[in-house]
């Protein structure tokens, strides 16, 4: 199936998100949409699968312009679209899930069994296994992806449009549904693959459309095109890709942890020591978040079981509060959940966590708040920080995601910490401000911190850590040194392969 | 913006209003012989503002009560039971400390209304913390407990026997508060409005303080904004959700003091006129704002002075329209959206970000809703 | 104590579940849809007040029972565009609802029948008739079929919804929308659509249920009579984790407890050889209500949607 826009626009309020598009994605072929965040490729797609409306414009499928106002016209086209955050739910099973919205049986009774049967049949054609009883909840990420694409293939979808299908798969998993989007094509179907990976849209792609602020700003050929050139027409000038880094001189041990268990992790033992960068890798879910919420103190001490110290100090029975005093910052990897009161200003943000003592609470028994110190404080991490724009009484909510990001860092930075844990510290970021905060972690490092760094993106690990740390299954699969290893080694030990 | 922000409340009374009127005509009565009682009878002096004054005093307290609790994420429906509480254990106090000299006895007195209110209110709290239990229903049972209680309490442990009336002893003398009439020329001290108005006031003025410019208010609203941030600022939700509830509990207990030392001398079952359900009105039309609980509480006890008019005056419309005017002014403020014409955007968001929802903006709303 | 167990206890429980079964199971589809209901009480009133006015003037229970589910349907609806339209608070919502059912049928009741809020008293025959009252049964038979017909719609509306629920496409999306209305949204089904069906549902059921109180169990509406049972049969809802058979069981435990209660008065002493205090017994089934909450919330598994409205161009 061909699919065209013709000069949609799309507005959100004040934001243009899209702005006259003209994009023409061919039957058969697999085209790949790259762009920062923010730059409209969900949106784009969005409106061609009729989750949103377009201000103006058309909509083309096979040359002809149809009017797609809600998912079920795009369905009833033979358009699917598979979602970043994957549309299940969860506590029903996968045949429930797939029939959704288009039950066999009649309208008093479901038939679940000739859903199963026609899944099973589609799950062998596409090779795309999957138990139709199990409930999603039980299955794991690359599983619950399956269902996706057969939620699509079984509405007889023609047209499928993935958005950033591959950020949850380790590069073996990349592997294999690249092989199912290869099978895919040569059964007659058009893949629409919305991503900001360039290395894999250099490997998997046909076609590629850069966007940019809203526009469009380029459609190649990708035989004809490199990273370099796509980094270039999205961002709109020369970016680094990777950032400059000397090697680091590490000093004493100043996290030692020793058999750590708890919820999913696993007896996991590392050091982390003054001046340098300990990156652990691994696909999420894989006890990366309880592990750094456990560090922080932010997990129930009676499931935290085996050793965690701080200089030398034992961290059990110590709250939240006692570690940021004593000196471990964290920036986590959930910014609207856990980093940011959003209807607050940015200053009430910047004291989040330091709110009850000097200098922000000031006085007899420091219970009054000292509006001046805060401000100050507030304007410090706003221009060493670069959060724009640079209003201290802003609610924080009306930043864009890289400004979070960006006082949030600044905040944590600030204390300044001995010990720094961060998580996913670009996820949702544009690239300038990902170069901006690569920049201040290494230079935290050079400043003697100690630095634990979470990261679901290799790229941004394997660049930044000194050491690297492999969990899989709440367990260290291996310790490599990035600099020394290739991405499919530490692929292999991300999926439980040993080093 | 700020100007803008006191168009919602005030286009939600007015349609509260419109509505109101549309009731009234159904029944067959005139909207402006009602509506024209209804306000009326608030602005003569001395009797019309000095009966309004004295009406708001209460619901200035509930509705700072139920403000508080809004901001730090909890519902307290509670307020009635909670002021009941704190009413008879007044009572108890001014009757069983009856000899000690007013210095004294009054300061007591008010303890126990303050500490009653927050005991009542901390179990629901409580009952949060640890088990995850909804603070609505707990609240609402509480409510029935706390009346249940109480009254008999007063039945068979603190009437003067012989009396027929649902009331306890009276209190002793040195714990009579002063009418304000005593210092006001002009006001007669046969009307009620007293010394505990000028709390309500002071009382205003203390949480606006407490929520904004201290780090208990800070706590506060940040727990009620996301909890889970608070958690990671290192504030125990849980320590908070008591904290609130014991605070809003102790407001609304003060309406004991209003009650019981400044009006009639004694706890009077069933005295409350729906204050703890009206505090829930205040509070959410005065955006959980001090100054806009006042202004609300003012509004209301506006409505309850003309009830009494419109009672006796009109042929068919009862003093339950109040009621029904006040669930009304509920209903459009919580329904604030329909008054925004224009979307309120972020810069982040036609980024295609995960962003936030645009919901009703009073702070600490959205929290509490939860799972129930 | 002996006393207190006997047949009648039965007859009791089922008396005094029936308005909670009605009101719980209409909060299920509300809830199940994703739209938290905190207005069955008011949702009750309403419909116990229809059910009494207009079964006055009509002269036939059926005619008020029906007249109360549209009651409850029409107020169910103006909520459901107050939370899914307006996305209001929807606990907020709902308290407003139940305020403006404290003075809504007094003012009505005064215009009509020039009453302080209670409505005037039906006579026995027309009120909602007992099974056995419907169906002729042998003699022996007859203590068998002393319960209200309402009773066993009751039953029948338990069974059906199970099968709705779990056994037709409209439970399936129904579900899905209260867990995860983006889901059900690509997959093109109408959230809001289904959220208002679910909203207005819960008026009707919880209209009759109402109905059952005033014209059923007893023969007129008193102001506020449904003291706080809208609420009860809210935490039977949670305790029922949101199921239709163990919500109803949840429903018989609660009015087991009043029934007990009831037959406590005047039987059971205290120490010292009084009568129980008469505000004890009332304050009972609150208190169990507390305790149940408390101790069964945390194993309850609500839909995970509840209470977050649906807004996808955010």
């Amino acid at each position: 199936m061909k699919l065209e826009l013709r000069n949609v626009t799309k507005r959100f309020g004040a934001v243009l998100a899209n702005d006259h598009l003209n994009i023409t994605i061919h039957s058969g072929t697999i085209h790949a949409i790259v762009g920062e965040n923010g730059a409209g490729k969900s949106t784009a797609m969005r409106i061609a699968y009729g989750f949103y409306t377009a201000d103006s414009g058309e909509i083309l499928l096979n040359d002809e312009v149809r009017e797609i106002r809600a998912p079920r016209d795009a369905i009833a086209f033979g358009i699917g679209m598979v979602h970043q955050h994957f549309m299940l739910v969860r506590p029903m099973t996968v045949t429930e899930n797939i029939v959704l919205g288009a039950e066999p049986g009649s309208a008093v009774a479901l038939d679940l069994r000739k859903a199963a049967a026609t899944i099973r049949d589609l799950s062998e054609e596409f090779r795309l296994t999957v138990d139709p009883d199990a409930t999603v909840e039980t299955l794991s990420v690359g599983q619950q992806q399956r269902v996706e694409l057969l939620k699509a293939l079984y509405r007889r979808a023609e047209l499928l449009i993935l958005d950033e299908p591959t950020a949850v798969l380790t590069p073996q998993e990349v592997e294999e549904f690249f092989a199912i989007l290869r099978r895919m094509r040569s059964q007659g179907k058009t893949v629409v693959i919305i991503t900001h990976k360039l290395s894999e849209v250099l490997a998997i792609s046909d076609r590629v459309t850069v966007m940019r602020d809203g526009r469009v700003v380029g459609n190649l050929n990708t035989r004809e095109t490199n990273a370099a050139e796509l980094a270039r027409l999205m961002v709109g000038r020369e970016v680094l890709l990777r950032v400059a880094k000397s090697p680091a001189s590490p000093g004493r041990d100043v996290l030692t942890v020793r058999n750590l268990s708890v919820q999913r992790v696993q007896g996991v033992s590392f050091d982390v020591r003054a001046g340098e960068i300990v990156g652990i890798a691994g696909v999420e879910g894989n006890g990366q978040t309880e592990l750094i919420e456990a560090l922080a103190g932010l997990l129930p001490e009676s499931q935290v079981m085996g050793t965690i110290s701080f200089g030398g100090r034992d961290l059990r029975a110590v709250d939240a509060r006692r570690r940021r005093e004593i000196g471990i910052a964290h920036v986590p990897e959930d910014r609207h959940r856990r980093g940011l009161l959003l209807e607050f200003s940015l200053a009430e943000n910047v004291i989040l966590g330091v709110h009850y003592r000097p200098p922000a609470a000031s006085g007899a028994g420091a219970i009054l708040l000292d509006q001046k110190a805060i401000d100050r404080r507030a304007d410090l991490v706003i221009r060493e920080f670069d959060v724009r724009p640079p209003n201290p009484a802003l609610p924080a909510r009306a930043l864009s995601g890289g400004n979070q990001q960006k006082l949030i860092i600044g905040r944590e930075f600030e204390l300044p910490p001995v010990l720094l844990l961060i998580s996913q510290p670009t996820r949702g970021v544009d690239i300038g401000a990902i170069e901006f905060i690569h920049r201040k972690i290494i230079a935290m490092r050079d400043a003697g911190c100690a630095v634990l760094l979470v990261s679901a993106e290799l790229e941004e690990v394997t660049a930044l850590a000194d050491r690297l740390l492999v969990l899989h299954n709440g367990r260290i699969a291996g310790e490599v040194d990035p600099s020394l290893t290739t991405a499919e080694e530490i692929g292999l030990l991300m999926t439980g392969g040993r080093h | 913006m700020k100007l803008r922000e006191l168009l919602f409340p005030l286009m939600a009374v007015v349609s509260a209003f419109a509505v109101g009127a549309i009731v009234v005509l159904i029944i067959g009565d005139s909207p402006l012989q009602v509506y024209g009682l209804l306000l009326g009878s608030a602005l003569s002096w001395p009797d019309g503002i000095g009966y309004t004054l004295f009406f708001a005093t209460p619901l200035i307290f509930t509705g700072l009560a139920v403000a508080v609790a809004l901001r730090g994420g909890l519902l307290n429906i509670g307020a009635e039971g909670q002021l009941y509480v704190a009413a008879f254990a007044t009572a108890w106090v001014g009757i069983t400390f009856a000899g000690l000299p007013s210095f004294l006895l009054v300061p007591l007195c008010c303890l126990a209304a303050v500490v009653a209110g927050a005991a009542w209110a901390a179990i629901p709290g409580v009952l949060k913390a640890r088990f995850g239990s909804h603070e609505v229903i707990n609240t609402i049972m509480l409510n029935f407990v706390a009346i249940a209680l109480v009254g008999y309490l007063t039945q068979y442990d603190y009437r003067v026997a012989g009396d027929p009336i649902m009331e306890t002893a009276a209190i002793g003398e040195t714990a009579h508060i002063a009418r304000l009439g005593r210092f006001i020329p002009g006001l007669p001290e046969r009307i009620p409005l007293n010394v505990a108005f000028l709390l309500a006031l002071v009382a205003s003025w203390a949480v606006y303080v407490l929520l904004w410019k201290t780090k208990w208010g800070y706590e506060i609203r940040a727990t009620g904004q996301n909890p889970a941030a608070a958690e990671y600022g290192g504030i125990s939700t849980r320590r908070q959700i008591v904290m609130t509830m014991a605070i809003s509990g102790a407001l609304a207990g003060m309406v004991g003091i209003n009650e019981v030392l400044g009006y009639r001398y004694r706890y009077y079952d069933g005295f409350s006129d729906n204050y703890g359900f009206t505090g829930i009105a205040v509070a959410l039309l005065g955006r959980n704002h001090p100054a806009g609980v006042l202004l609300a509480a003012l509004l209301f006890a506006v409505l309850q002075r003309g009830g009494v008019p419109v009672d006796a005056f009109t042929q068919l419309v009862s003093k339950d329209i109040v009621q029904i005017l006040q669930a009304l002014v509920i209903l459009f403020v919580a329904a604030e959206s329909m008054f925004r014409w224009r979307q309120k955007v972020t810069a982040g968001r036609g980024k295609g970000e995960a962003g936030t929802r645009e919901q009703a903006p009073v702070a600490g709303q959205q929290a509490s809703v939860g799972k129930i | 104590m002996r006393d207190i167990f006997t047949i009648s206890l039965v007859f009791s429980t089922i008396r005094l579940a029936t308005p909670l079964v009605w009101a719980a199971i209409g909060g299920l589809y509300s809830e199940r849809a994703g739209v938290v209901n905190i207005a069955l009480e008011g949702l009750m009133l309403a419909g116990a007040f229809t059910a009494a006015a207009v079964t006055f003037y009509a002269h036939s229970p059926w005619v008020g029972v029906t007249a109360a589910s549209m009651a409850g349907a029409l107020v169910a609806l103006l909520l459901a565009v107050v939370c899914i339209r307006f996305k209001a608070n929807e606990v907020v919502a709902g308290t407003g609802i139940n305020i403006l059912f404290l003075g809504l049928p007094g003012v009505l009741s005064g215009a009509l029948f020039l009453s302080s809020g209670s409505t005037p008293q039906v006579p026995q025959a027309e009120l909602l008739p007992t099974l056995a009252q419907l169906v002729p049964v042998a003699p022996q038979w007859r203590i068998f079929t002393n319960v209200s017909a309402i009773s066993m719609l009751a039953l029948v509306v338990v069974g059906c919804t199970w099968y709705v629920l779990y056994r037709t496409p409209f439970g399936l999306r129904l579900r899905s929308v209260g867990e995860n209305p983006e889901a059900a949204d690509a997959a093109g089904i109408r959230v809001q659509r289904m959220r208002y069906l679910g909203v207005v549902l819960s008026g009707v059921l919880a209209g009759i249920g109402g109905a059952y109180l005033s014209i059923g169990q007893s023969s007129l509406f008193t102001r506020n009579m449904t003291a706080g049972r809208g609420f009860i049969a809210l935490a039977a809802l949670i305790f029922g984790k949101w199921r239709p058979v163990q919500t109803m069981l949840a429903c018989l435990l609660f009015g087991f407890a009043d029934a007990v209660t009831i037959q406590m008065q005047g039987v059971v002493k205290m120490p010292s050889g009084e009568d129980v205090p008469v505000q004890f017994i009332q304050m009972i089934p609150y208190l169990v209500t507390i305790i149940v909450l408390a101790g069964f919330i945390g194993q309850s598994r609500a839909p995970g949607a509840l209470g977050v409205p649906y807004d996808k161009e955010a």
